[in-house]
């Protein structure tokens, strides 16, 4: 038996996202890592991407040569409009979040406590330039809360905490954490482990995340 | 009625110091830079200003901040890979910063302009960004109070006009204009076409004109097809 961990990658992580959002859904995909759900969506069915500086419908990124400085995602690349898109202006957009409409919503994380609080916007250090943008609408803006995130900083501390050090994004609002080495439900009874990688026990990732975990099936 | 400037300077020209001025343009989608430019030229300085970013490189809201013409900005991301103007007068002190949450900025714009005294928002309850606010719980649910930003002008970008003031805008670069031309005492759009009253679809009309004191064509630096 081998004891190596068989850690995802980005794109593994990304496609076990892309997976379990149903047909239907409206989904915010947070810049950085979560983008790359997008390139994983199966086709043959409706998802229907929102970015929040004013566009649902989102699609891929153009040829180049085809780039137009009007249309532009929430990371300020450039995009395309799929076949029935809308544009709106933010109050609207920020309405689809703070309302309930959107369905998904993918963030990065810095760190995620047991409770599901979220911080990802603020490393907390002293000489660090503030800036939020839509961070703490979307962490508080969708039915559902997902955590695109590597299990562990570069140090090899967790980043799953029983409370975030660094500065707050949003209070338990974050349902699920799918990382490179297992999948974690917040729930009200506790945080529950599922989907570990070949490789790695309960027991370890217990340890390595030095918080209580409940086994899942 | 006629709403239409010949000139981007005439159209700032009684732009006063101390003034308050909300930017349009989430990135550079939909920043209305050639009116910078003119405020730049026209002198204006100790302004405040209200945009979602605090510009990049050497300019629009970057090249204002770098001739140390503003004092206070309300903005929700200034930090960018580019924001040198904005970094360094920050971190000297010389620039005062309120930061708010993305959608917290546009509803307290749009709150100032449709004459909302204030409202209760979920969003950054519990952060660092609502200390010392006034927070509630209403239906089992923590919101923060938060009130309305309301400006001396607006300078947003749209791509056509009629001399109502009526506006229709394109794709992305939408995005603050519609709720900053109504926060704004006087609203100055810059357009890429100002056509004839009556050629606008009434039933696509984004701004109705009532929201907007000035227009001025201003020739696309890229083409709009």
């Amino acid at each position: 038996m081998s004891d190596v961990i068989q850690r995802l990658t980005r794109k593994q992580i990304a496609a076990r996202i892309a997976a379990d959002i149903p047909d239907g859904s409206y989904v915010n995909l947070g810049i950085g890592a979560p983008t790359e759900v997008a390139n994983c969506l199966p086709s043959g069915i409706t998802i229907i991407l929102h970015t929040e500086n004013g566009l649902l419908g989102m699609g891929p990124t153009p040829p180049p040569g085809a780039e137009d400085p009007d249309l532009i995602n929430a990371g300020k690349q450039y995009v395309t409009a799929n076949p029935g898109a809308a544009y709106f202006h933010h109050a609207d957009s920020f309405a689809m979040m703070r309302g309930g409409h959107l369905d998904y919503c993918v963030l990065g994380a810095y760190q995620v406590s047991i409770t599901g609080d979220l911080a990802n916007w603020h490393t907390g250090a002293a000489d660090a330039i503030p800036a939020v943008g839509g961070a703490m609408d979307l962490a508080i803006g969708a039915k559902s809360v997902f955590v695109m995130m590597d299990l562990l900083t570069k140090a090899g501390k967790s980043k799953l905490v029983s409370r975030c050090t660094s500065p707050l994004t949003g209070i338990g609002c974050v349902k699920r954490v799918y990382t490179d080495h297992a999948i974690f439900d917040i729930t009200p009874q506790g945080t529950v482990a599922h989907d570990l990688v070949p490789g790695l026990t309960f027991e370890a990732l217990e340890k390595l995340c030095g918080v209580p975990l409940r086994r899942g099936t | 009625m006629n709403k239409i400037c010949h000139s981007l300077g005439e159209a700032v020209a009684d732009v006063p110091d101390g003034a308050s001025i909300m930017i349009g343009g989430f990135g550079d989608a939909g920043v209305p830079f050639e009116a910078i430019d003119a405020l730049i030229a026209q002198g204006a300085k100790e302004l405040t200003i209200i945009s979602n970013n605090a510009g990049t490189g050497d300019q629009g809201i970057a090249a204002l901040i770098g001739l140390g013409r503003v004092r206070k900005i309300v903005c929700s991301f200034p930090r960018q890979a580019d924001s040198k103007a904005f970094d360094e007068r920050y971190l000297s002190g010389e620039l005062t910063l309120e930061l708010v949450p993305q959608g917290n900025l546009a509803e307290r714009i749009r709150a100032a302009g449709a004459g909302i005294g204030a409202f209760f928002t979920p969003t950054g309850y519990g952060t660092l960004l609502a200390e010392g606010k006034e927070t509630r719980e209403i239906g089992g649910r923590n919101y923060v109070l938060e009130y309305p930003i309301a400006a001396d002008y607006a300078l947003i970008k749209a791509d056509r006009a009629d001399p109502l003031g009526n506006l229709v805008y394109r794709k992305t670069a939408r995005n603050f204009g519609p709720v900053m031309a109504t926060a704004a005492a006087c609203t100055i759009a810059q357009v890429a076409e100002v056509v004839a009253v009556g050629d606008l679809d009434p039933e696509a009309v984004v701004t109705p004109g009532i929201f907007v004191k000035r227009v001025v064509a201003v020739k696309p630096d890229h083409p709009r097809a």
